[in-house]
């Protein structure tokens, strides 16, 4: 019997093992094996015609330490690279809490839940279109001849702005552009969480005679406390990763306005795809994973530290 | 929560909608500057008052049906096998980790979730898809690098540990079914709302793909370009479509450029908002199981 049971399970852990090979070769193929690529990292690469990759990486590229860092710290481009990313990611985390939460908690006192339902649709409808589809409703109000931004500036007797060569006017459009695609999918999260508050914390704080207000920082907004710390934890994790989409795509990658637009995923792709950087671009990379994982773990212990229930890990 | 008074909740209604309107705004722009002439375009610039409305646009989207029309049944090609691989690769691996007498699923768990925090980067990873595994042009490459996710495999996992009764899985096992059999006759069925939602996520992620498209498809197999790649490589001049039109000649110089990207954007956007509004109890679903994808 004993047997029987134990040779049952390990045909049960055989089979198990089986129906998980195709997803376990994938995440080796797409996920482990480029890890081994942090080596491009600290090496010059040297292509060497005919050969593959592999052979020109190990037998001609030198190995230079750690200098693609050092080059990487003394170019002054990157430290605006690295600047932008970081306001950027700065100013999202405050705008992607404080906006949804806000619209979350308005919405949820609407005595229509129809009306509440199609506010809900028509906010999270961006977050499913493309960058590329978003880049163009971006032309359609930017474009220096037919804009509309333009149209409205020469009926209105001003100058029309050359919008993709101005540096100076992108971080507030790339602000908004982000929180028009991003609000309405944080807003339905924070929406489902309210609506799941118990309903009777706030039939007893009436009865208390508590305000609209009370009742929001008493009740409300404790409770949503657990998930926007989680959303900020991860947020943490990713401080120096952006979306590529927004900074690459939406600003038509133009030249002109690099200074405000460039950020270190843009960097990557671009010391990769344009000017065959490798270990610039992989250094980078390294660099960005790095930062972010040590970010993650520090802002989880504190989280911890705080309150043992909350923290993602 | 009816404890405000009606004044402010004809305030937060006029909010609301104002909201909801500013939103979409864009993509109404987009549809009516599709649907303008050219010349009141060129006169008025985009406006959401044109001059003259026209079709000559999507009658010029017509004629080059042959490009247009062959990368959109790519992109729902795709979408489709995409979908299909994902949802393979997610829900198999999401039921071996549900088990908890599956010996390695510490070091499994493990296997997934480190990913999600660190990755070789870019430069890795185009690496050995051009190098190792030949993805360069290879329609592959738009399926396979984003297939699986270490994110929806947690929630599914979630889900088959809270709602698929341990009891009818051992009945089954004495009964003699194998993994596999106790896998698609019993977790599948059973998992249809999950499996939905993934899907769905999935689906749009994969018609809305372009990226992989930039890294891996090059300019001379413009045969392998997903609809969302070739609305992006008409961003400056809509060459791409009629320097493979046959009658280019005669046709190119009355090519409506204007109108004619919007209208490819319009016939994008068109499969979204029709699936949309359809689906989103399914989505809302997922973005609560989420609760932290942004």
């Amino acid at each position: 019997m004993d047997k029987r049971k134990r040779s049952q399970r390990k045909g049960k852990n055989s089979g198990l093992l089986l129906l998980s090979l195709p997803t376990l070769i994938w995440y080796l193929v797409f996920c482990y094996l480029p890890m081994f690529g942090i080596v491009i990292a600290f090496k010059r690469y040297k292509p060497v015609p005919g050969k593959g990759f592999i052979y020109s990486l190990f037998q001609k590229s030198p190995c230079v330490g750690f200098d693609n860092f050092k080059f990487l710290f003394l170019n002054p481009q990157m430290l605006l690279t690295v600047r932008n990313t970081l306001a950027y990611n700065l100013t999202f985390l405050v705008i992607d809490t404080v906006l949804p939460v806000a619209l979350a908690i308005l919405l949820s006192y609407l005595y229509s839940k129809k009306l509440s339902m199609a506010v809900q649709t028509a906010a999270m409808l961006p977050h499913f279109l493309s960058w590329v589809v978003v880049s163009y409703f971006l032309y359609t109000f930017l474009s220096t001849d037919r804009g509309l931004f333009n149209n409205i500036l020469i009926n209105t007797g001003n100058d029309p702005v050359r919008w993709y060569q101005n540096p100076g006017v992108w971080p507030v459009i790339l602000i908004i552009t982000h929180t028009w695609k991003a609000y309405g999918y944080a807003l339905v999260m924070y929406m489902a969480y309210i609506t799941a508050i118990d309903q009777e914390l706030y039939d007893s704080a009436i009865v208390d005679g508590a305000d609209v207000f009370q009742m929001i920082n008493h009740i409300t907004l404790p409770m949503l406390r657990p998930i926007i710390l989680v959303l900020l934890i991860l947020n943490l994790g990713n401080i120096l990763n952006t979306d590529f989409g927004l900074f690459y795509q939406a600003t038509r990658n133009s030249g002109s306005i690099l200074s405000s637009t460039q950020t270190i995923d843009v960097y990557i792709y671009k010391a990769l795809m344009e000017n065959a950087n490798y270990g610039y671009s992989a250094a980078a990379s390294l660099i960005q994973n790095t930062v972010g994982c040590f970010l993650l773990i520090v802002a989880n212990y504190a989280a911890k530290k705080i309150n043992p229930e909350e923290g993602i890990l | 929560m009816k404890i405000i008074r009606p004044r402010s909740n004809v305030f937060i209604s006029l909010l609301a909608v104002f909201i909801a309107v500013v939103t979409i705004l864009p993509i109404v722009f987009v549809f009516i500057i599709s649907f303008s002439s050219e010349e009141s375009i060129v006169k008025r610039g985009y406006s959401f008052i044109p001059e003259e409305f026209s079709l000559e646009a999507y009658k010029y989207l017509m004629s080059s049906m042959d490009i247009i029309g062959k990368s959109f049944l790519l992109s729902i090609f795709i979408m489709i096998v995409g979908t299909t691989l994902s949802l393979w690769l997610i829900s198999t691996m999401a039921f071996v980790i549900s088990r908890r007498d599956f010996r390695l699923q510490k070091l499994y768990m493990l296997l997934i979730i480190i990913p999600m925090f660190f990755s070789g980067g870019l430069v890795a990873s185009y690496v050995v898809n051009t190098q190792l595994l030949n993805l360069k042009n290879n329609v592959l490459a738009l399926i396979l690098p984003g297939a699986c996710s270490s994110w929806y495999i947690l929630v599914m996992r979630t889900y088959f540990k809270n709602q698929i009764p341990e009891e009818l899985l051992d009945a089954a096992r004495t009964d003699g079914a194998t993994t596999f059999r106790l896998f698609m006759q019993i977790v599948l069925p059973l998992s249809k709302p999950i499996m939905v939602t993934v899907g769905i996520f999935e689906a749009f992620a994969y018609w809305n793909s372009w990226y992989y498209a930039m890294l891996y498809i090059s300019q001379n197999h413009s045969e392998l370009y997903p609809l969302q790649y070739v609305l992006y490589s008409i961003q400056k001049s809509v060459e791409f479509v009629s320097h493979n039109d046959r009658i280019s000649g005669t046709v190119v110089r009355h090519t409506p450029t204007e109108s004619f990207r919007m209208a490819i954007v319009v016939i994008i956007t068109i499969p979204v908002l029709i699936a949309y509004p359809l689906l989103q109890k399914y989505l809302e679903k997922g973005i609560m199981a989420g609760g932290l994808k942004g």
